[in-house]
């Protein structure tokens, strides 16, 4: 086993590949989605059940994650939740461009290089422009 | 696993025919999550503050508590898969199989339970 592994030719990877929208949007979704996973997923528990716990604990939560009311360590966790919960909503853009591509990839179509091209970097704009839209109309409304 | 003839080192190598229905769960997920998340954004963002009386009193409102309910469902088994395929790709070691298997199977079920039990308190227990 070990003698024919070796012998076998290895398959070019990232630092091979010339970078390309599609190459791009492809990690960008497995990130992203991971990172839904984990921090979205994590941050939207520590929510509901805040929520169920009472004013107290949501409180904490909302001192924690966004306006730092304690200071020190909150003042700290809250400058990062802001920038988590903002990456979070583009992550969630961004996955959900980038798998709307995959849908319709998977019914055969858009395989065009230009096409493919065209709408991997059209999720990017969709995700950024989304992100700007969705903030801009909570911070300034 | 064999290591003698050369079908008893492939025996027990090959698909476990489970592949077709992840790939198509993870779709419907996916689609599932496109409305459960939308509707989940759109009513934040039009919440006159997030105080908590008004964070609470809407949970606790039909559409939402059903709508968290299934989020607690769909999204997270679209994240375990997706997860698992993640840790598939990059896990090769036996004790790292072991603890990515323990991680998938274990974690979600336990997150979803806590989620779904958050919202029932709030949509069951009262103002």
């Amino acid at each position: 086993m070990a003698q024919a592994r070796k012998a076998r030719p290895i398959s070019p990877h990232l630092q091979i590949w010339r970078w390309g929208p599609a190459m791009l949007v492809s990690i960008l979704h497995r990130i992203t989605g991971n990172g839904l996973a984990f921090a979205g997923l994590g941050l939207f528990l520590w929510w509901i059940g805040a929520l169920a716990s009472g004013p107290e604990s949501y409180q904490s939560f909302l001192d924690y994650t966004w306006t730092g009311a304690g200071g020190g360590l909150q003042a700290a966790t809250a400058l990062l939740g802001k920038v988590v919960l903002i990456g979070l909503t583009w992550a969630f853009f961004q996955h959900a461009a980038s798998g709307i591509r995959h849908l319709i990839l998977d019914i055969g179509a858009g395989y065009e290089l230009e096409t493919n091209a065209r709408w991997s970097i059209l999720t990017i704009v969709f995700s950024v422009i989304a992100t700007v839209l969705l903030w801009a109309f909570l911070l300034l409304r | 696993m064999g290591n003698g003839t050369s079908i008893g080192r492939v025996r027990g190598l090959g698909s476990s025919h489970h592949g077709t229905h992840h790939w198509l769960t993870s779709r419907l997920t996916a689609v599932g999550n496109l409305v459960l998340i939308s509707f989940l954004i759109v009513s934040l963002a039009l919440l006159p503050d997030y105080g908590y009386a008004t964070v609470r009193g809407w949970v606790a409102r039909p559409l939402p508590s059903i709508a968290l309910i299934l989020i607690m469902i769909n999204t997270f088994t679209h994240a375990r898969m997706g997860v698992q395929v993640m840790l598939e790709d990059y896990i090769h070691g036996e004790g790292g199989k072991i603890a990515a298997w323990l991680l998938v199977n274990i974690v979600p079920f336990a997150a979803a339970a806590f989620g779904i039990l958050s919202v029932l308190r709030i949509a069951l227990g009262g103002a």
